[in-house]
């Protein structure tokens, strides 16, 4: 008892550092799309500002989806699924178009991204399944969680939004892979996904979109033309490289500043932030996103109940696999995705639901102790 | 440990696979963290210098070409501010779109536009696209530059001949540098869009008058909008030329010409200078320097007067009897002929089965040198052309430069035919036949001179064999140091003759303005001698003159110096199809002559008459 009361103490200073990493990682944000968009406003309010807006409502989502138990949230799972799954497929027919794709519902002056929310209620609608669910045999631990996975993935790839459509195949990879699968089953998985991956790739070659296809053939050659499809990539490739080891200073970042740099306060973040903070700045970043997961993958390990546990193994995987493939993009090395990176990239939907998802994670954390009261 | 019943286990499974996650976590966050070392540690200067070049466009200053005054220090050329229309293809996204718009706002012609921005050249240099825009243009442009990006208006310095046709062919003009001239190595430094000088002066001391580009270095936005602009060099304006040209002169002796078509060159024997040299029809070089759509370009050229040509220098004709002056010099100086030698002149000279005709019908009698050349008679050239042979005649014509360039600074002159046994073996790969050195004495046949070479000629002759390379630039003014420096006068040699056949041979042509052909040039200001000559263009002669269509009538030549005792000046006129020289040509030889005795030559030199070349430089610099 006297154990558990000192780790209860332990907590407050835990919960503090978790917060403070939060805030941090969010500050950035704000002052990097402050620094890109404040010379290019006209009337309308600054993008920083909107951001503190988008902000404040994820604070209101964290608290909500901390203070309430996370077993009940998670028993609304399958009827939140069906109304993103409605909203989904609302957005395939009224939703606002924006650079190709249909992905807004208009609400008043703001629109709203249901495929982000698609993304954490799937993490429950998993975690839920596979702590209820029986889970004796291969056709339960992953056909059926990968059949409720599929009617979003295919109204989001629809849209079509490759990066969320990738992040919804990600959660559902990473909980397959945490306790979907067995141990020995796990390494036949990843041999066979590997031995499987030419024949996928035709298929999934031939169901991309057109611009698709030329951002994944411009990653692999984007020197070739620039201006034309490979500028997105070359031009976020010099400002993260002319950054150097110091950065221009804030607002110094010219291919920024200048416009050179499409998306710059949204995809585009990182490379704004790596030009104007260098290599320096960059580590710190890293190094805060390192200390978020790694503080978020003890809570998974101490969750106190199954349920808990994938919670917290969800939300890890989405925002790992958010962050690695938004920098990764950003710098070069994936295609280009649309995946914002996480706390730091402009944009409402993906904030709020950010910040709801760690919210749920402290959440699972402060139920552990609980029992012990 | 797999049942579902064995939550606990479940749970420790979980564990060892979060271990695996934040070992994967860490070597996944490394590679990140390795791939920005390499973008931001290795290759940052790399990137570094693209990111300043994207964002910064070099562009290029023109410089004003450099002012051109006549040798009194009047603007004959200077530049005044004009719009022109540049076009970065690098800040261009939609070209077929931008010359839609183009198109639409200005009236361009779309395949021209096309035609520019695809030519060769960077991407990241701005291409002119048009100049001498008119204001309204520039603004309609500038109203509307959001909607084109890449595309600038650039008030840059414009040539202006505030003369107008005076002096054109002398003064030339300028025009954006072609694709042929941007491969030679003299215009290495220039890019296109750059204006040379295309003709006459502007173009022979285009190297002097263009000056120094300089930079402009300017900040642009991704799609292609100024937003600071620093300049980092300055350009550096082309040095100044004082021609030899006394325009005043000039506008006599082009307004003597008129309608007819014809050159005139004076030039100031003793030194070389050319004084004045008119060709017309001429053309205007404020237009030739604009641009011309190809249209324009053909009626210029298709054009029947030829403006284009430069009579002067470049028009080629027989130079009929002005060519007995070198054969007399000749038939003295190889002694072909004594002073005194006479030969009877009947109306015609047998050679073979052919008669030559005199010009006189009955003939001039019995005619020794002096009056051979003041009555012009053709037999006793007949002669002397026939005992010295073709050769010999040749020799001579080229010690007084015929069939050779005079060198003057102006491009494309022609050189005329001196002919010669070897020149027909050449040219023609026939023999020399001897009747054709009979046509050849009296400056017909095979015989073509330019007006500038006879101009030379007579002032070689007046200087008594010392003659001069023509030249038409006396002072280059430095713009940098703002030292003057003259042209030395360039010597070309001495025809070797006596003093005497030079006296024999002046005194004769004095006669001939006295009392021989050229009675029309006789001025009551000043003594001259002269020579007249008649340039056959159809071969045969029938009929009265009027029946003749205009293009098959004779050229009017007159050869003049003056005054008689001290040649300050040397004349050459030719009128084409005005039929004989001593009534179309002598006449205008005296007007330029007395013309030039009016404006007293002696007025100072250039140096000392600063306040006004000052002046006229600072209205042309107030752009």
């Amino acid at each position: 008892m006297i154990d558990r009361l000192t780790d209860n103490r332990g907590l407050d200073n835990f919960d503090l550092r978790y917060l403070g990493l939060v805030l941090a990682i969010l500050g950035i944000g704000v002052l990097s799309i402050h620094s890109v968009t404040h010379a290019q406003q006209g009337g309308v309010a600054p993008y920083y500002l909107k951001q503190l807006v988008w902000i404040f409502l994820g604070a209101v989502a964290f608290v909500v989806m901390w203070v309430s138990d996370y077993h009940r949230i998670a028993r609304l799972a399958y009827p939140a699924y069906a109304l993103v799954l409605l909203m989904l497929a609302f957005v395939l027919v009224e939703g606002r178009t924006s650079k190709g794709a249909q992905r807004w519902i208009a609400l008043g002056p703001f629109s709203f991204q249901p495929s982000e929310f698609a993304k954490l209620v799937l993490i429950l609608v998993l975690a839920h399944y596979y702590s209820k669910a029986p889970r004796a045999g291969w056709l339960q631990r992953v056909i059926v969680p990968g059949s409720l996975m599929l009617p979003g993935l295919v109204l989001i790839l629809k849209q079509p939004d490759l990066g969320s459509g990738l992040s919804f195949v990600a959660v559902y990879a990473a909980m397959l892979l945490m306790v979907g699968v067995r141990s020995q089953a796990l390494g036949v998985m990843l041999l066979f996904s590997v031995m499987l991956f030419p024949f996928a790739w035709e298929g999934l070659w031939g169901s991309l979109h057109d611009y698709q296809r030329q951002r994944i053939m411009t990653f692999v050659d984007p020197d070739y033309d620039p201006g034309g499809k490979g500028y997105h990539a070359l031009q976020s490739k010099i400002a993260i490289g002319s950054g150097e080891l110091m950065g221009k200073g804030l607002y110094g970042g010219t291919q920024s500043q200048l416009k050179f740099l499409p998306e710059g306060h949204t995809d585009f973040v990182f490379a704004v932030y790596a030009e104007e903070w260098g290599f320096l700045g960059v580590l710190l970043l890293l190094v805060l996103f390192v200390a978020l997961i790694w503080l978020s993958l003890e809570i998974a390990s101490k969750a106190k109940d199954q349920l808990g546990a994938l919670l917290a193994v969800g939300i890890v995987a989405m925002l790992c696999f958010c962050v690695v493939v938004n920098i990764g993009m950003t710098a070069g090395m994936f295609p280009i995705v649309g995946i914002p990176l996480p706390l730091v990239s402009y944009g409402g939907s993906a904030t709020i639901m950010t910040m709801a998802s760690l919210g749920l994670l402290l959440n699972v954390k402060r139920r552990r102790l609980s029992l012990f009261y | 440990m797999a049942s579902a019943s064995y939550p606990e286990a479940e749970l420790g499974e979980l564990h060892r696979r979060l271990t695996i996650l934040r070992v994967g976590l860490l070597l996944v966050v490394a590679l990140l963290g390795l791939r920005l070392w390499h973008l931001q540690i290795r290759e940052g200067p790399y990137y570094r210098d693209l990111s300043e070049n994207n964002r910064t466009r070099l562009v290029l200053l023109e410089p004003a070409r450099g002012l051109i005054y006549d040798r009194h220090g009047v603007l004959l050329a200077n530049n005044v501010p004009s719009f022109s229309l540049y076009v970065t293809l690098e800040d261009v996204k939609d070209r077929e779109a931008l010359i839609q718009k183009l198109t639409d706002l200005l009236g361009l012609d779309a395949a021209l536009i096309r035609k520019k921005l695809t030519g060769k050249g960077s991407k990241l240099l701005p291409r002119k696209i048009k100049d001498r825009m008119t204001l309204r243009d520039a603004t309609v442009i500038e109203s509307h530059r959001l909607d084109l990006p890449g595309v600038m208006v650039q008030v840059e310095s414009q040539r202006n001949y505030p003369g107008g046709v005076t002096a054109a062919h002398l003064l030339g003009y300028v025009g954006e540098i072609s694709a042929d001239q941007l491969e030679k190595p003299e215009f290495a430094d220039l890019h296109q869009g750059s204006v040379v000088g295309q003709y006459g002066v502007e173009k022979s001391y285009d190297r002097h008058v263009w000056g120094q580009a300089g930079q402009k270095s300017v900040e642009v936005d991704a799609l292609g909008h100024e937003t600071k602009a620093a300049v980092v060099e300055k350009p550096q304006a082309g040095n100044d030329l004082y021609l030899t040209i006394d325009v005043r002169l000039q506008k006599v002796a082009e307004e003597l010409l008129g309608e007819e078509s014809g050159a005139i060159v004076v030039l100031d024997p003793t030194n070389g200078d050319i004084l004045a040299m008119a060709s017309r029809p001429a053309f205007d070089p404020n237009v030739l320097s604009r641009e011309l759509t190809p249209n324009q370009w053909v009626e210029i050229v298709q054009d029947e007067g030829r403006p284009l040509n430069n009579r002067a220098s470049q028009g080629q004709y027989p130079p009929g009897s002005t060519f007995k002056i070198p054969m007399a010099v000749a038939a003295l100086e190889t002694n072909t002929m004594s002073p005194s030698s006479t030969v009877h002149c009947n109306g015609g000279y047998q050679f073979g089965k052919r008669l030559y005709h005199d010009w006189k019908a009955g003939g001039h009698g019995s005619v020794a040198l002096h009056s051979a050349l003041v009555h012009s008679c053709d037999v006793y050239f007949y002669t002397v052309g026939q005992r010295m042979g073709i050769d010999v005649m040749a020799d001579f014509g080229k010690e007084f430069g015929l069939g050779q360039g005079t060198g003057v600074e102006l491009p494309s002159e022609r050189s005329g035919i001196m002919p010669s046994s070897a020149w027909k073996q050449k040219a023609k790969n026939e023999p020399w036949l001897p009747g054709e050195t009979i046509s050849a004495a009296i400056g017909q046949g095979y015989v073509t001179v330019t007006p500038l070479q006879m101009a030379s000629l007579i002032g070689t002759v007046a200087n008594n064999g010392v003659s001069y390379r023509p030249r038409l630039v006396q002072a280059v003014m430095d713009r940098t140091t703002g030292n003057l420096q003259e042209l030395p006068a360039v010597p070309r040699g001495k025809v070797k003759a006596k003093p005497e056949t030079f006296r024999l041979i002046k005194d004769a042509l004095a006669d001939v303005v006295e009392v021989g052909t050229a009675t029309k040039a006789k001025s009551s200001l000043v003594t001259i001698g002269g020579k007249t000559g008649t340039a056959q263009v159809a071969a045969l002669r029938t009929g009265p003159k009027q029946d003749i269509p205009k293009k098959l009538r004779d050229h009017a030549w007159f050869v003049a110096f003056a005054p008689v005792e001290s040649p300050k000046i040397a004349v050459a006129v030719l009128v084409e199809h005005m039929g004989h020289g001593g009534s179309a040509a002598a006449p205008l030889a005296k007007e330029v002559i007395e013309t030039y005795i009016k404006l007293a030559p002696q007025v100072p030199m250039v140096t000392s008459d600063s306040s006004r070349v000052d002046q006229a430089r600072r209205s042309s610099e107030k752009s």
